[in-house]
This record gives structure tokens, sequence and C-alpha cells, in this order.
């Protein structure tokens, strides 16, 4: 199937600052493609350019198999949301999800048939009379939604559209939108810097920093076997453990040792890993190191480790080791004997471990 | 112990806060009257008869109400060599202040729209020559303003007179109606684009519906500012083409015999009607609209 978006070589710059560098993405029908980043990476800059509304400096940019470089963003066949929603404040509900059609003069009937599908799918019937000013925030996002998916477009984009909400309202319409989109079948381009937000919405997702792609790739693989340092560090909560380590061949496998102050190092042995350099970081998951006895495998190792710190957080409890000189959190079952200050044997799950060159950054395994 | 010094002390605060207060009202109270003064006499001037003002004193109320010196200043009285009233000239001024107050908003509000929501390169530029326009004073283009009037062939007529006004509340209008749509985001401009509408349709249909505050504001500032000028008036006008400010000028400086004291108060008060009624009229969608848009979203 031919991809419903493709972007190559796309560069963006402003007067002579560089906002992004060779963007190359492609995506099928279906897709809900996610743009993650910190603030200031381009993701939104990006969308912007998806949407026709920034000009592009260089490279091409096509829709649906049609060319969009420089076609205007009413004829690109796509629809927005918006973080501030940006609704028009002077219309009614109805009025502002229909303004769309009115401009392309669709005709009345059509109007009022498509704004009553979208009310009833979004559940929003009783508001239709009234203006955003009168609506909460929930509300001001369904209306914002209805604008858009009345459109039927090619394209739907979405600029953070949730981080105005509170956070219980945020989950809310997060499996709202992962429910439209697996209802609709339709095919999404979504902008946020949270992390978890990306990962729970997305089929594909893009992480970006300094307007270059760090990584392309599907939730699991950039979760799992993340590019570089920063993926590493920037998808999952808590953070990725990342520990300066040694590596020395061993026989058939590798040795891994991590110093440890005022402590013999700790050794570990992985027997997959080939031709890694002297000095590595060793990436690990919290959740990949458990209490010993709770995790079996065969690439699972055991080694005694000083605690030094315990957080309970109700589902799980989090326990911190200073290993190579960097706190390393553990997660552990939440009916766990662990003790601050005392040694507890871990498991060191080493068939999800990753590898990064300290110097670039970049994943060796 | 704290129930004591409460009790105690509460009613003393109490007093000091009477205190300040009257004292407050009597001075802002004096305030009032010392700027009412000048238009009380004025209105009970207008009211008298010459006789009265011979005799009587100028802060006294008029004995007997008469409306004759309203009835000559609006079409009797002389300007010059003729004797027709203010009610030319007031009509003049209507036929140039209307127009020209519409010209100017509504090309400020569309200078204001693109200068804030259609950047381009070097708006910051124009949008700040023409505030530079604001702080231009009248005098400075007297001569090339008469010249240009010249040229255009609109010299000595109504229309040059609007031309004027419209080229300088250009810049106060721009200003205005700049700073107030800088305040809406920026989104909402891509939302319309998105949705397919133009660069007009986007001014029609949602910036121009949100504006009327600042329309209120502007129509308030250039009404009371072209409708009181007198030097542009008194500099491109010729006979019949004067507005009532420099037919008020001449009334008072044209005297035949007697000076006609009551005549000058209620051509002044006539002159100076309709800014009044434009203040009170518009003020109140001008409170009405700022509540409406302080209403979150």
């Amino acid at each position: 199937m031919a991809p419903i978006l493709d972007i190559n070589n796309l560069y963006k710059n402003y007067g002579s600052v560089e906002i992004l560098k060779d963007i190359n993405v492609a995506i099928e029908p279906g897709d809900f493609l996610v743009l993650v980043g910190p603030s200031g990476c381009g993701k939104s800059t990006l969308l912007n350019c998806i949407a026709g509304l920034e000009p592009i400096t260089g490279g091409t940019l096509s829709i649906g198999g049609k060319d969009m470089t420089h076609v205007s963003p009413k004829d690109r066949d796509i629809a927005m949301v918006f973080q501030s929603y940006a609704l028009y404040p002077t219309m009614s509900v109805a009025k502002n999800i229909t303004f769309g059609m009115k401009v392309r003069g669709v005709d009345a009937a059509t109007q009022e048939r498509k704004l009553n599908e979208v009310a009833s799918q979004l559940q929003i019937e009783q508001l239709l009379h009234r203006r955003p000013g009168q609506l909460s925030g929930g509300q001001r996002q369904r209306v914002a939604m209805g604008r858009a998916l009345v459109r039927d477009p090619k394209l739907f984009l979405f600029d953070e559209p949730l981080s105005n909400l509170d956070a219980k309202l945020r989950v809310e319409m997060r499996s709202e939108i992962k429910k439209l989109h697996q209802n609709l079948g339709a095919t999404m381009v979504y902008v946020t810097h949270d992390q978890i937000e990306a990962m729970t919405l997305a089929t594909k997702i893009v992480v970006l920093k300094g307007g270059v792609v760090q990584q392309i790739g599907t939730p699991a693989e950039i979760y799992n076997r993340p590019a570089n340092l920063f993926v590493a560090d920037f998808m999952g909560s808590p953070a990725m453990n990342l520990i300066p380590a040694k590596a020395t061949k061993n026989g058939s496998g590798t040795q891994i040792e991590i110093a440890r102050d005022g402590a013999a190092p700790l050794m570990l042995t992985d027997t997959h890993a080939e031709n890694l350099p002297q000095d590595v970081i060793l990436g690990l998951r919290p959740e990949d190191i458990a209490e010993a006895g709770f995790r079996a495998g065969e690439d699972v190792q055991v080694a005694e480790c000083q605690i030094d710190m315990v957080e309970p957080a109700g589902a799980d409890t989090f326990v911190v080791s200073e290993l190579g000189g960097k706190q390393v959190t553990a997660r552990l079952h939440a009916e766990t004997g662990a003790e601050s200050g005392k040694p507890l044997p871990l498991a060191f799950d080493l068939s999800k471990v990753s590898y990064f060159a300290p110097g670039t950054g970049e994943r060796l395994n | 112990m704290t129930d004591f010094t409460q009790s105690y002390d509460a009613p003393r605060r109490n007093y000091s806060q009477l205190v300040l207060r009257w004292l407050l009202f009597s001075l802002l109270g004096l305030f009032a009257l010392f700027y009412l003064m000048p238009l009380f006499v004025m209105v009970t001037t207008s009211l008298k008869s010459l006789e009265e003002i011979r005799t009587g004193s100028l802060v006294a109320l008029p004995r007997e109400v008469t409306f004759d010196a309203w009835r000559t200043a609006w079409s009797e009285t002389c300007t010059g060599v003729k004797c027709e009233g203010l009610k030319p000239y007031f009509w003049n001024s209507v036929l140039m202040t209307v127009p020209a107050v519409f010209i100017a908003t509504l090309l400020g509000a569309v200078n204001g729209y693109v200068i804030a929501q259609w950047r381009f390169k070097g708006a910051n530029l124009i949008f700040s020559l023409m505030l530079f326009g604001c702080f231009i004073p009248f005098q400075v283009v007297l001569l090339p303003m008469a010249r240009s009037l010249g040229i255009l062939g609109l010299a000595g007529s109504i229309p040059g007179l609007i031309f004027v006004h419209v080229i300088y509340g250009i810049g106060f209008t721009t200003l205005f109606f700049r700073n107030y749509y800088v305040t809406i985001p920026s989104e909402l401009t891509k939302a319309a684009k998105v949705d397919g509408a133009g660069f007009f349709r986007i001014f029609w249909s949602i910036f121009l519906p949100l504006s009327l505050p600042i329309v209120v504001v502007t129509v308030i500032w250039q009404f009371t500012n072209i409708w009181n000028d007198f030097l542009f008036g008194v500099s491109f006008s010729q006979a019949g083409t004067q507005p009532v400010t420099v037919a008020l000028n001449n009334i008072v400086n044209s005297t035949t015999g007697v000076k006609e004291y009551n005549v000058d108060m209620a051509a002044a008060i006539i002159a100076a009607l309709p800014t009044l009624l434009v203040y009170v009229v518009a003020g109140k969608y001008f409170i009405r609209g700022l509540t409406a848009g302080s209403v979150k979203g």
C-alpha cells in the first residue's frame, strides 16, 4: 500500500537557524504516528509543516500520494486539533463544527446531517447551542475534535491536544482518542512531549531532539531497543538505568564489570553480547531488575546489592542502589522485604539489556 | 482577653474609616464641582436672556428660562457675513466625521489584523513607522497636506477633510487594533486556514465579531478627535465646507455691536453635544464589550 504521508529530506530553517534537519518519515493508512520529544525539539514545527501552516525550506511532502509540498492547508485534505483548541469564540458549538463545511460551500442538509453524526459520536448534542466560553476544558476538547471529525479528512493532526487538561481528564480523553482511532481506522499524526501518551497511543513513534530524528519505530521497539542514550533516557518512567561498565571478552560470552563504591565490583556475564568495546554504558529498565527469585530465565543473573533507598509506590516498590556511580532503580513487587541500608539479592535480566557507546551514545547491540 | 481587645478596637477602626471615607468623598465632590462649574455657567447662561445676563450674577440660576438663544445659535446667528446659524456647519461636521471615523476604523482593523496575525518580513518596521505617524504634530503637515490636497483636487472640500482625518487616524486605529489582535492566539487563524477560510473570510467571520470592545474604543477616540479638530478644519476648508468648530469660532469672533453671550454658550454646547452623546451611548457598549471579552475563552 502506498504511504498516506510521505516526508522526504525535509528541512526547515528560520533565518539561519535550522529547526528541522533531514526528516524522513512515511506512514501507512490507519497508522497512528506520534511525534515525541522535549520542548523545542521541533515536533510542533514538523506538524505545522505537514499541515502547510509553515512553509518548508527543503525536501518534499506528499499526502495520499499527491505532492503537497507547496499546497495551501485548505487543499491538503487534513484536519487539525490544537493545543488551545482554537475554537471560534463568537460562534456556537454547532457553527464551530460546521464552519469548515460552510466555507467550502457544502449544502445545508449535509452540514446538518454530519453535525448530528459527529455530535452523537462525541456526546456533545446538548452543547450545540452554547458558546465555547461556556464550556469546560474537556467539553472544548470534544468540540475541537468534532470540528476535525466532521471533515472526514485523509489525515488528522493533533498538536498536544491533552496538555491543557487535568491529569484525570487527560487519561480519559487519551483512551477516547485511542478508541476513536480504532473505530474510524483513520490516519493520525499526534504531537506530544509526554512519553506515556506516545507509548499508549502510537502504532509508530518518531523521537525528535534538536530537529533531528533520533529513532523511528513501534512503541515496543523504541522502548526495548532504544537507538541511543537520548531515546533510552527519554522514553519510560522511571527512566532506564544507564550504568557505566567495563566489558571484557570471556570465552563465548562477555564479562561485564560494574564498579561499586566501597565494595567489590558487580560482575555479570552476558552470553549474547559480542564485539563490545572496553567502555560501555549498560542500559537496563527498572522492571528488568527484580528481587532474586521473582524473575527466571537463562539470562537472569543474581547479585547482592546494597539498598540505599526504598520508595513504595502502591502497585510496585522502587529500590535504589548505587552501581557504577549511578543511582540505579529497580522495580520490585509491593510486598518486598527490602530495607534501606541492607543488602538484597537482585536479579538482572540481561535478555533485555542495551549497550551504548559512552562517546557517541549510539546503541551497540 | 482577645475578645476584649477586639470589641474595644472594632468601633474605633470603623470610626476612623468613616472619617477617611467622608474626607475622600468631600475631596472628590469638590473636584467634581470644580470641573462642573464651567458647564453649569454655560448651561445657565444659554438659558438666560441678554437682559438678564447684563443685570444678574454670573452664577445665578436663570429667573426666566428661554430657549431663544438656542434657536438663534442653531439657525439664525451670523458667522461672518452669512446668518444661518450653526446648522449647515453642524451637518458639514457630521458629513466629515462619520465617513472619516468609519474608514479609519475599518482600515485600522485590517491593518492591525495583518500586522498581528499575518506576520511578514518588515511587519514590525511598518508598524513602527505607523506608530511614528501618531506623534507627528498637526502643524508640521499643514503645508505638504495643502499641496497634496491641491494636486488631488480635494482642496477646500469635505472629502478633502475626510482624507486628511483618515490619514491621520490610521496610525492610532492600527495601533489599537494591532494591540488587541496580538492577544488573540494565532492558533485561531491556523484553525481557520485548515478549515479552508481565506484572508478576508477569517477577518469577517472570526476577528471582526471579536472586536466590539476595541471598535468602540476606536470610534470614541476617532469621533472625539475629528469632531473637535479645529486646525485642519480651518486650514483645509472654505466657505460652505467649514466644520462646526470653525463656525463656532467665527460666531464668537464676529461681533456686531452687543456680544450675545447666551448665543455663544448655546452654540458651544451644541458643538460639543455629539461627542458627549457618542461617549454616553457607546460607553455603555464599551463596558458591555469589556465584560464579554473578560469571560474565559
